[in-house]
């Protein structure tokens, strides 16, 4: 089962034949990911060999679609083309977009949010500035290592790539069944509450850590959605107890936002909702380690 | 990148959002010919990016221009909030307000769409309003694709209950000001008081903008908007190189990679510090994904220039970033210093795991640097850190 990606996904990338995006094929391939095709419109009607795999480049992501039935595309294209090619992959209803290019403006994926909303929703997106997701043994979408860990019964959602690892490191004896990292900027597409809610009904699921951290109040929301609607245990962390106060954006900032947004609040509206959170990601771990063992 | 009062008032006038004459500077005595050059009387401003100023006394009106240098004189240097004066702006006195309004455009993340915020009791207590009366504050999403028209405009106006005979002008000022906020790729545009002066017109008295660094690159005339004077000569230093470095005021430095990673990192240093006498993580330096040897040499060589810094954390959990490469990166740095007779006498604690751990460790092992030692968890070397930090 696991969420979003499993064996039979069928992969696409988006960038596949720059630098960053051929050296991430190559692993996702090596981790087992059906790679069914790159998107590259100046080398459309190629192929790209890959440690003996051949993978052929279409020149949309239409195309690729109607060729080999993709249906998740992974986006390694630079920051000024991306709102262009995650539009594209809206356009061609693809139900899931995994956005790992960091340092895109905010105004661009505001943009491309609003027009798969506007577009019903038919495509999913993952990101941006994020690491993607694993299905540990089945698929890995995005550039999550893939040795970390194996398959088990946890799942995880995190803001922070980086966390996502050490939290899979210190769990990997147990294993997951799959790990989300939906990206630190301030528009994502797939928020904490939908891989939370994923994971509530998936059952190859036992127990959630959700990894958080400063700014906004996502977390926040997530704890109100927690207290309502998932019955599975969940774990958390929050990172960002001693960073330095952030900008203050005048007025409007406070108005919006109110007093959520600092560390303290993230966990203390997380354990109002009964969420255990950990002071480290290894006091985390822990308790993941207790819950699962009774 | 928060501006200044003068950058937002300049930005507003490029896009003919209605702002009064007004210029900066940073010499008392150049308060004199801008003062002259205004008519005679002026405002004088302190430019800091924090609330309150008024309050705090770095606003005064200067009916002379000697009075304007006198004024000019005391501001400059002022601290407000922990903000020192460095510029202030010269600026054409406003005619008779008659009501203060407030307007902006801003990110909603929650809704993870632009929203518009808008109220006829604008002014110094806005913050208060929104809080105590929040029917007095108007909120309206904003399409990010179909942007402020006349007609969403409209709406906004009506939504506030601005007065009829303000109506077309508050209009036309939120579709100058949407242009502003969509072309300058802005996260924040806000006018606080938008005011209604005695001739019936609608003018910009102050303004908040906020510009998204991600966009810069379509956005060439941004870095000039940079606030150089602010910067630490670390960071500005760290800037130099490509490195994501804050300047903290503890004792321990910090090297990792990943935000949340690095952001953890310090908590957990904290942490560690309780039980040694309160030390405190030194900065913020994320290394990033995939960093070469050459960039961890460039942070450790920011980190060990820090006078305050006493021990050092490397803190490494391999995803894209090689730990061999990282390894590599500490012995090189410490061997560059060495090179250019820069004695380094801070010790370093080295945590890695994840992609070729083993290999990292080994190239510290083999290397057997004195000052460098390895622990192998996060919260272990966290505590050595701080040990090492507090011993000093």
């Amino acid at each position: 089962m696991a969420i979003f990606l499993n064996k039979d996904s069928k992969v696409i990338v988006q960038g596949m034949t720059g630098a960053t995006g051929m050296k991430h094929t190559k692993l996702m391939l090596a981790d087992g990911t059906n790679i069914v095709g790159g998107v590259n419109p100046r080398k459309a009607g190629t192929s790209v060999d890959i440690d003996g795999t051949e993978i052929p480049v279409f020149g949309t992501v239409a195309e690729a679609i109607e060729k080999t039935g993709a249906n998740v595309s992974v986006l390694f294209v630079p920051p000024a083309f991306a709102k262009a090619a995650v539009v594209e992959a809206i356009d061609a209803e693809i139900p899931l977009a995994v956005v790992i290019t960091e340092g895109i403006a905010v105004h661009d994926s505001a943009a491309f949010y609003a027009y798969a909303v506007s577009q019903g929703n038919k495509t999913r997106i993952i990101g941006p500035n994020c690491p993607g997701l694993i299905t540990p043994g089945q698929s890995n979408a995005g550039i999550i290592p893939g040795d970390i860990t194996k398959p088990g019964r946890i799942g995880l959602v995190s803001k922070s790539g980086t966390l996502t690892y050490q939290m899979m490191y210190e769990l990997r004896d147990i294993g997951f069944s799959s790990a989300v990292g939906i990206g630190g900027d301030p528009v994502i597409g797939t928020t904490h509450i939908d891989a939370l809610a994923a994971f509530e009904a998936d059952p190859d699921t036992d127990l959630i850590v959700m990894i958080g951290e400063i700014g906004g109040d996502a977390e926040e929301r997530a704890a109100d959605y927690i207290a309502k609607n998932v019955t599975k245990p969940v774990v958390g962390y929050v990172a960002g107890f001693t960073a330095p106060e952030g900008k203050t954006m005048g007025h409007a900032g406070a108005i919006v936002s109110g007093s959520s947004g600092t560390a303290a609040a993230k966990k203390e509206a997380l354990e109002a909702a009964g969420v255990k959170v950990g002071k480290t990601p290894t006091e985390t771990a822990k308790l993941a380690r207790e819950i699962l063992a009774g | 990148m928060d501006l200044f009062e003068y950058q937002a008032r300049d930005l507003f006038a490029k896009h003919d959002v209605p702002v009064l004459a007004g210029e900066v500077i940073d010499t008392p005595e150049a308060a004199r010919a801008a003062t002259e050059r205004l008519g005679g009387k002026s405002v004088v401003k302190a430019q800091v990016k924090v609330g309150g100023r008024g309050k705090a006394g770095g606003v005064k009106l200067a009916a002379t221009p000697d009075e304007a240098v006198e004024h000019a004189t005391n501001i400059l240097g002022m601290d407000i909030k922990g903000h020192t004066v460095h510029k202030v702006m010269i600026a054409e006195t406003a005619p008779e307000i008659v009501e203060e309004y407030y307007v902006s455009f801003l990110l909603d993340r929650a809704n993870r769409t632009f929203l518009s915020i808008a109220s006829v009791e604008g002014g110094m207590e806005i913050e208060e309003v929104a809080e105590t009366r929040p029917e007095a504050v108007a909120k309206t999403p904003i399409d990010a694709n179909e942007g402020v028209t006349e007609a969403k405009a409209r709406e906004i106006v009506e939504a506030a209950k601005f007065p009829a005979e303000v109506a077309d002008k508050v209009v036309n000022v939120l579709v100058k000001l949407w242009d502003t906020f969509i072309k300058e790729d802005a996260l924040l545009v806000e006018v606080n008081p938008l005011a209604k002066v005695a001739s019936g017109e609608v003018i910009a008295l102050d303004g908040k903008v906020s510009l998204d660094e991600n966009a810069e690159f379509r956005q060439p005339e941004h870095e000039a908007l940079q606030d150089k004077d602010a910067a630490n000569p670390l960071e500005a230093a760290a800037k130099e190189k490509n490195l994501n470095y804050v300047k903290l005021d503890g004792e321990v430095g910090i090297i990792g990679n990943g935000a949340g990673l690095v952001m953890s990192t310090l908590d957990v240093v904290a942490y560690a510090g309780e039980a040694h006498g309160g030390v405190k993580p030194a900065n913020f330096l994320d290394i990033g994904g995939g960093a070469s040897a050459a960039v961890m040499a460039n942070g450790l060589e920011i980190i060990l220039g820090d006078p305050d810094v006493k021990s050092v954390f490397v803190n490494v959990f391999g995803g894209i970033t090689a730990c061999d490469e990282v390894a590599n990166g500490i012995v090189q740095a410490l061997q560059l210093l060495a090179d250019k007779g820069e004695e380094v006498t801070k010790p370093l604690v080295v945590r890695l795991d994840g992609n070729n751990a083993e290999l990292g460790r080994k190239i510290l092992s083999d290397a057997n640097h004195p000052l460098v030692q390895r622990v192998d968890t996060m919260d272990g070397a966290a505590d050595k850190a701080a040990e090492l930090a507090a011993a000093k």
